[in-house]
C-alpha cells in the first residue's frame, strides 16, 4: 500500500508541474544522488543538462527526464563491446579468465555461475579454486563446480595462489578445455601486499599464454569506494570487464556510472540472486531505467 | 579538485578568516563543503539533509569563539554532531542473567557475519567465556564449513548438526543449538545466519522465525564500511523484519569513510558497537564514535587542532 501511495503521489506531482522549477532540478539531483551516482558526476550531469535544455527548449519534467535517461545512456556508452571471450585460442589454448575484486563481492558465485552458462553452451570448463586463503573458499567453489558440472583444481589450504592458478590452466591446457575460471581470494584494494600477490596470480599464468578476461566484480551495493577499487586493480591487473553483483536487491550501483566514465572498462555481467541461472548480460537502457526509476 | 574536506574549507573560508563572528553566509558556505563531503563519505542524502539543517540551526545560535575562526567553530559543531549520533560512549554486550546469552548475526550476502562470528569467538574466549558457534546459514555453498573452520581457527565449539547447502532446516538448528549450549555448558551462542535482502521478504520470515526461537539477548547488524546510500534502506528493512540492538561495521580496514555508521545509527537509533577491520580472527575492536567521525570528514588533523582551542 506504501509504494502505491508514494507512486500515486510522484505521478500527481509530475502531471501538475509544466514547466521546470528548481523543484525538478533537486529531484533530478537527489535520484542520482541516492543511487550512488556520485557528487562530481551528478553535478557534471545536471551542468549539461541544464545546457541541453536551454538550447533545446525542453519544458517539462517529463522531457527532461528523456534528456537524462539519454546522457547516462551515453555515459556508460551504448556501444561498447560488452562480449567474453571464453572460447579457445587459434593456438589450441584454452580461454584464461581471471575473477577479482574486494571481500565477499561475489566473485566465487559469479565464477560458479559463468560456469554454468558455458557449460550449457556445451563448452567443458576448468575451475581454478587460487582462494587459498578465506576458510572454505575451495570448498565453496567445488560445491559449484559439481553443481554445474565443472572440473575443479584446487591446492592444499594456506598454499601459493599462483601455483594454483597456474596448474588450473596447465589442466585446462591438457583436457583440452575450453575455458578456464580462476577465482582469487578477496582483497581490499589498499593492501599492497595481496595486490602484489594478485599481479603475480597473472604473471604466472600469462607463462601459458595471454588471459583472455579479467573480470573485476563489484557489488552493487558499494558507495564512492567503488571507484578507487575499481582504478587500482585496473591498474594492477588491468581489468577487461565489471560484474555487478546483488542487483537484484534494493541498491541501484550507480557507481558503474563514474566507473565506466574514468576508466572506460564496460560492465559486462550482472548479478541477480545466489542461484546458478541468477547471472545475466549488462544491458545499458534497463540498468539506466532503473536507475532513473521509472 | 580538492581531496579533503579541511582542504575545501580553508579555500572557502580564505577571504573570511579574519572575521570573529558567524554569519548566516558563514554558516551557508561551509554548510554546501559539509554536505559534498558526506556525500563522498556515502552518508545517505536524507541522513545528510537532516544533519546538515540541526548544524544550522545550532551553529547560528552558537556563542562567539575567541580562539576559533569561523570554519573551525562550524567544524567543532559538526563534529560534536557527529559524534552525538554515532553515540558518544559505546555500548557493552548485554549478557542474560541465565545463561547462555546468545547474540545473533544478521545482514546482507557477504558483508562479514562469519568472519565475525568467529572474531566474537576468540574475544569472548580471550574474556573466559566458554562460546558456541551455530551454523544456520544452511543455504550457501560451504557456508557450514567455513563457520567449522572459522571456529576451529578462533579455538572455540561449534554446533553444526546439518550439513548445509540446502540441507537442513535452520530454524530447527537454532532452536536446539540452546539446548545444546545448557547441556554441555557454554554460556554465550553466537547465531551465524545466512545473508539475505532487505527486500526479501521469505528470508526475513525466516530470519524472525530464528529470533523467535533463540530470543536473542543482542541481534547484531551486520555492515559493510563500504556500502553506499543503500544502507538506510537495508538498515530499516532489517530493523522492521528482524529488528536489531547494535551494529557492527566491517571492512574498516579499507580506505572507505564509512558514512554508513552515521546513515545507520540516524536512521535506526542503533549503536555501532564493533568495529571489524581485517579478515584474521584479531582484526577486532571496539567501536569509536570519535576516530569515526574524523574519518567520516576526513579531517582528522583539523579536528584535534581545533579540540585543543
Ligand atoms: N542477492 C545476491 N547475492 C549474491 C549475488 N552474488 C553473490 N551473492 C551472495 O553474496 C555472498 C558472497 O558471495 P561470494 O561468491 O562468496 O563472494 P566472494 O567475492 O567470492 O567472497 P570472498 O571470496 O570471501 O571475497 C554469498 O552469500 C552469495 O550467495 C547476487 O547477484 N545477488
Ligand atoms: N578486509 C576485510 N575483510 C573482511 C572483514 N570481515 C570479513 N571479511 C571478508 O569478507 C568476505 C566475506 O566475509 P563472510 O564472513 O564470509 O561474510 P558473510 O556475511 O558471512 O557472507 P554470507 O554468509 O555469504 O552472507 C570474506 O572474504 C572475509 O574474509 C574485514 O573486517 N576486513
Ligand atoms: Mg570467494
Ligand atoms: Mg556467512
Amino acid at each position: 500500500a506504501r509504494s502505491q501511495s508514494s507512486l500515486g503521489q510522484g505521478l500527481l506531482s509530475l502531471l501538475s508541474r509544466e514547466h521546470l522549477d528548481e523543484d525538478t532540478w533537486e529531484e533530478i539531483e537527489d535520484t542520482l544522488l541516492t543511487a550512488d551516482v556520485g557528487v562530481a558526476p551528478t553535478q557534471e550531469l545536471v551542468e549539461r543538462l541544464r545546457t541541453r535544455v536551454k538550447v533545446l527548449g525542453t519544458r517539462t519534467p517529463t522531457e527532461l527526464r528523456e534528456l537524462l535517461r539519454d546522457e547516462l545512456v551515453q555515459l556508460i556508452g551504448p556501444d561498447m563491446d560488452r562480449s567474453l571471450s571464453t572460447t579457445r585460442s587459434a593456438e589450441g589454448r584454452p580461454a584464461v579468465v581471471l575473477v577479482v575484486g574486494v571481500n565477499g563481492t561475489g566473485k566465487t558465485t559469479t565464477t560458479g555461475k559463468l560456469a554454468r552458462v558455458l557449460v550449457a553452451d556445451g563448452r567443458q570448463v576448468v575451475l581454478g579454486a587460487a582462494d587459498t586463503f578465506r576458510a572454505a573458499a575451495a570448498d565453496q567453489l567445488q560445491t559449484w563446480g559439481e553443481r554445474v558440472g565443472a572440473q575443479i583444481v584446487r591446492g592444499p589450504e594456506g598454499g601459493d595462489p599462483a601455483s594454483v592458478a597456474f596448474d588450473a590452466v596447465k589442466e585446462g591446457i591438457a583436457l583440452e578445455a575450453d575455458t578456464v575460471l580462476v577465482d582469487t581470494a578477496g582483497r581490499l584494494h589498499t593492501k599492497t601486499g595481496l595486490m602484489d600477490e594478485l599481479g603475480k596470480v597473472k604473471r604466472v599464468v600469462e607463462k601459458h599464454g595471454p588471459v583472455s578476461e579479467v573480470l573485476l566484480v563489484l557489488d552493487a551495493t558499494t558507495g564512492q569506494n567503488g571507484l578507487v577499487q575499481a582504478r587500482v586493480f585496473a591498474e594492477v591487473v588491468d581489468i577487461t570487464g565489471i560484474v555487478l553483483t546483488k542487483l537484484d536487491g534494493t541498491a541501484k550501483g550507480g557507481i558503474v556510472v563514474a566507473v565506466q566514465r574514468e576508466l572506460g572498462v564496460p560492465v559486462k555481467l550482472v548479478g541477480l540472486g545466489e542461484g546458478a541461472d541468477d547471472l545475466a548480460p549488462f544491458e545499458p537502457e534497463a540498468f539506466v531505467d532503473a536507475l532513473v526509476g521509472e | 579538485m580538492f581531496d579533503t574536506l579541511s582542504d575545501r574549507l580553508a579555500a572557502t573560508f580564505k577571504n573570511l578568516r579574519s572575521r570573529g563572528r558567524l554569519s548566516e553566509a558563514d554558516i551557508d558556505a561551509t554548510a554546501r563543503e559539509i554536505r559534498i563531503a558526506l556525500l563522498e563519505a556515502d552518508v545517505a542524502l536524507p541522513v545528510v539533509r537532516a544533519f546538515i539543517k540541526q548544524v544550522k540551526t545550532r551553529a547560528l545560535g552558537a556563542e562567539v569563539s575567541q580562539a576559533l575562526n569561523p570554519a573551525q567553530q562550524v567544524i567543532k559543531i559538526v563534529n560534536e554532531e557527529l559524534v552525538g549520533i554515532l553515540g558518544g560512549e559505546t555500548r557493552r554486550l548485554r549478557y542474560a542473567k541465565q545463561p547462555p546469552t546468545v547474540i545473533m548475526l544478521a545482514g546482507l550476502q557477504g558483508a562479514g557475519k562469519t568472519t565475525l562470528a568467529g572474531k566474537l569467538g576468540r574475544w569472548l574466549r580471550n574474556q573466559g567465556h566458554a562460546p558456541l558457534l551455530v551454523a544456520c546459514d544452511l543455504q550457501r555453498p560451504n557456508a557450514v564449513n567455513q563457520l567449522s573452520v572459522v571456529a576451529e581457527r578462533a579455538g572455540v565449539a561449534v554446533y553444526a548438526p546439518q550439513p548445509g547447502n540446502g540441507v537442513g532446516d535452520p530454524v530447527q538448528v537454532a532452536k536446539d543449538s540452546i539446548e545444546y549450549a545448557r547441556t554441555k555448558q557454554f554460556d554465550v551462542v553466537v547465531v551465524d545466519t545466512a545473508g539475505r535482502l532487505g527486500i526479501d521478504a521469505e528470508l526475513m520470515q525466516q530470519a524472525a522465525d530464528i529470533r523467535d526461537a533463540v530470543s536473542p539477548d543482542e541481534i547484531l547488524f551486520v555492515v559493510d564500511a563500504m556500502i553506499g546510500q543503500d544502507a538506510v534502506t537495508t538498515a530499516q528493512a532489517f530493523l522492521d523484519g528482524v529488528g536489531f540492538d547494535g551494529v557492527v561495521l566491517t571492512k574498516l580496514d579499507g580506505d572507505a569513510r564509512g558514512g554508513a555508521a552515521l546513515s545507520v545509527a540516524q536512521v535506526t537509533g542503533r549503536q555501532v558497537m564493533f568495529a571489524s577491520n581485517g579478515e584474521k580472527l584479531d582484526d577486532f575492536d571496539a567501536f569509536h564514535p570519535d576516530r569515526m567521525a574524523s574519518r567520516i570528514l576526513g579531517m582528522g588533523d583539523v579536528l584535534s587542532l581545533i579540540e585543543k582551542a
